[in-house]
């Protein structure tokens, strides 16, 4: 007897320029679809009342102190909340540039974006530059809403102003939103409901437009990739345990380990107090016992036997650059994917680029700084398995580091 | 995979990875249905013998069914159990009346600093979770702490995907969190898929069940008639009300999580 979830849940990035309404949204999303727990409402306006401003819905995603008197959020929060066909959550991001690595944090974990923009306003930096840091992710599902519609008088004209400049942009960016919705956080207009306000507007309202978003399939028909994670000595066998990332291993197929390209026949498939696997398929975090007995390392990826994928000692990837600390050609530097970690350096940084404008800053350039994006060409040390991003996706993304710290993080296109 | 069968995968992964960083760890397990679950993935990880301590923090105000839940299970597991007190702080007689405040810091947090520093841990497993609580919900998987023990929170280090930040100075040590995804419910219905054993306090008597336990003197118990976890399951698909409102600590002033947390409170 197994429980299935009523429900599919579909992980939502709320994105876009501070002060354009994003905690607002959030708030009015979560009071309309009455998803408050009991007593909420209450204790916002008493903390309102406390610090004498008026109760603002964004309070709800403000959980920190810090951010209730300087009215903008810090960190990533996930909150959930429900319509009558799906379940959400929302991660709430902030906007201000200096949180730019938290952030990329809440983003990578989505599915889905919703990118908040001022009608009044129209398109800013961060809104940019958030619209681009989701495209350089892979969030290739992105609902815009146009927000503070009450401002502009509810006006069409202002909304299609606003709607082409920003097309305009994601176009540059090869991003298609998926919709693009007036709407008044402040107002509750459009958001669960279509509103008489906008009586010109002929498109679903924010939650029927997230509600149409699909979620993604597996990957099941991929070729075989099990990046080891840990080995382990259980009695006298050693048990391999790891993720598999794309396609199926099975019991008795024949495989190889690279970059090492030992051979050996898998002999079981072990999750605990479950007998008889005889196969397991991409996302399942498994055991497994081989044929044979050689020392195998963290790192390594399991292929199946008659794969033709090597590994590689230098590639190309599209990175963004989270750091203080400049990234510098021919500086050794720490790439990690999936389990895989190894040193390596930036040979060359093909192109430099800004990321509001997505202007070319310079081609061959010697660094990278905080906040710019780069093409660059890594060679590592040690060889290694890497994937296209839109093949395989826990093979095609990598991070950056040095000493202690997350510097860097990249797509393999 | 089931939805559930996604949830506990994702923990096992980081369970097996915050194992292979680090090597040296504990879970710290208070006996509540959170941390049970957790103990339960764990053993699953690492396929029936948890090769690491597992810590109970032992405030003194701990309900008995408590203490012979835990004795019963550490010893049918096999799990090499510590008990952490503060001895210092419960010869002084600390207790609630002094400051919940003041209590939950110096026979909690501080127990576990004592626990910590003896046995050289460098990363603790929590089976906190993202929708407990406004605070929670800004953690991250893995979360580096001071070596005073404070968390950082505006400061936090991004993650991506599942490449977990897991370097840190010799005098540090990492909070790994591999239930921040689980909610309320999704505990529930894995515990009963599972048929868990769990301490029985949350189970209805008498119309009464506790939603939440921690000592016995800081929590109040519901109106409830669910006196199995079939019907827990079938209150809490309904309900509205926030599962942590019989907590003390929690009402005593909005901040006061916030600050716990800020000085290394779980």
């Amino acid at each position: 007897m197994d429980i299935k979830a009523k429900k599919e849940t579909v992980k939502i990035v709320i994105i876009g320029h501070v002060d354009h309404g994003k905690s607002t949204l959030i708030g009015r999303l979560l009071l309309e679809t009455n998803s408050l727990p009991k007593g909420k409402i209450e204790e916002i306006k008493k903390i309102s009342r406390t610090l004498g401003k008026d109760t603002e819905l964004a309070y709800l995603a403000d959980q920190l102190r810090e951010e209730r008197v300087r009215s903008a959020t810090i960190d990533t929060t996930q909150i959930f909340f429900k319509t009558r066909k799906k379940k959400f959550v929302i991660i709430d991001t902030p906007g201000h540039v200096e949180f730019l690595k938290n952030m990329i944090t809440g983003a990578s974990l989505a599915q889905a974006a919703v990118l908040v923009v001022d009608a009044n306003e129209g398109v800013m930096e961060q809104t940019r530059r958030h619209a681009f840091i989701a495209s350089m992710l892979g969030i290739d599902k992105i609902v815009i809403a146009f927000n503070k519609m009450d401002i502009v008088g509810y006006e069409e004209k202002i909304f299609d102003k606003v709607k082409n400049e920003l097309s305009i942009f994601l176009e540059d960016l090869d991003v298609r939103p998926l919709f693009m919705v007036p709407v008044s956080a402040r107002e509750g207009v459009n958001i669960s409901r279509r509103s008489q306000k906008t009586i010109w507007y002929k498109g679903p309202s924010l939650t029927e437009a997230l509600e149409s978003l699909k979620s993604d399939r597996e990957a099941v028909k991929k070729p075989l990739r099990f990046p080891v994670q840990d080995i382990y000595e259980i009695g006298r066998e050693k048990i391999i345990v790891g993720k598999v990332a794309s396609g199926v291993i099975k019991k008795r197929q024949g495989v190889i380990f690279l970059p090492s390209f030992k051979g050996a026949k898998i002999k079981d498939i072990r999750i605990f107090k479950k007998y008889g696997k005889r196969k397991a398929s991409s996302g399942e975090n498994i055991g497994l016992v081989l044929d044979r007995s050689f020392p195998v390392k963290r790192g390594e990826v399991i292929i199946q036997a008659d794969d033709p994928r090597k590994s590689v000692n230098s590639f190309k990837g599209n990175i963004f650059w989270m750091s203080e600390e400049p990234l510098r050609v021919n500086k050794t530097i720490t790439l990690r994917c999936a389990t895989q970690e190894v040193e390596c350096i930036a040979e060359k940084i093909e192109k430099r680029i800004n990321t509001s404008t997505f202007d070319l800053i310079e081609k061959d350039a010697i660094e990278l700084k905080l906040n710019e994006a780069g093409v660059v060409v890594f060679r590592t040390e040690k060889p290694v398995v890497i994937e296209k991003f839109s093949f395989i996706e826990e093979l095609g993304r990598f991070v950056i580091e040095r000493g202690y710290d997350l510097q860097g993080a990249g797509v393999i296109l | 995979m089931t939805y559930l069968d996604e949830l506990e995968n994702k923990t096992i992964y980081i369970i097996r990875e915050a194992y292979a960083r680090f090597k040296n760890i504990g879970l710290l397990w208070s006996i509540g249905k959170d941390s049970t679950s957790l103990l339960w993935i764990i053993r699953k990880a690492f396929f029936g013998k948890i090769p690491f301590p597992v810590i109970h923090i032992d405030t003194g105000f701990k309900f008995k069914e408590i203490s012979e839940f835990r004795d019963k299970y550490s010893e049918q597991w096999g799990l090499d159990l510590i008990i952490s007190r503060n001895e210092k702080a419960l010869k002084r007689e600390m207790n609630p009346e002094k400051g919940r405040f003041e209590c939950c810091n110096a026979l909690k947090t501080e127990a576990l600093k004592i626990t910590l520093k003896e046995r050289n841990l460098k990363a603790l497993l929590l089976a906190i979770r993202r929708d407990e609580h406004g605070i929670r919900a800004k953690e991250r998987y893995f979360s580096p702490r001071a070596i005073d023990f404070k968390w950082n929170y505006q400061d936090q280090p991004p993650e991506l995907w599942d490449l977990y930040k897991s370097k840190i100075e010799a005098e540090q040590h990492f909070r790994v969190h591999p239930m921040l995804h689980w909610t309320e419910l999704d505990i529930w219905r894995y515990i009963q898929r599972e048929r868990m054993p769990i301490v029985g306090l949350y189970l209805a008597k008498k119309g009464k069940r506790y939603r939440s336990i921690g000592c016995e003197r800081c929590c109040t118990s519901i109106k409830s008639n669910a006196g199995s976890i079939k019907k827990i399951v079938g209150e809490l698909e309904v309900t509205k009300i926030a599962e942590r409102s019989g907590r003390s600590q929690d009402k005593e002033n909005s901040y006061t999580m916030q600050k716990l947390r800020s000085l290394g409170y779980m």
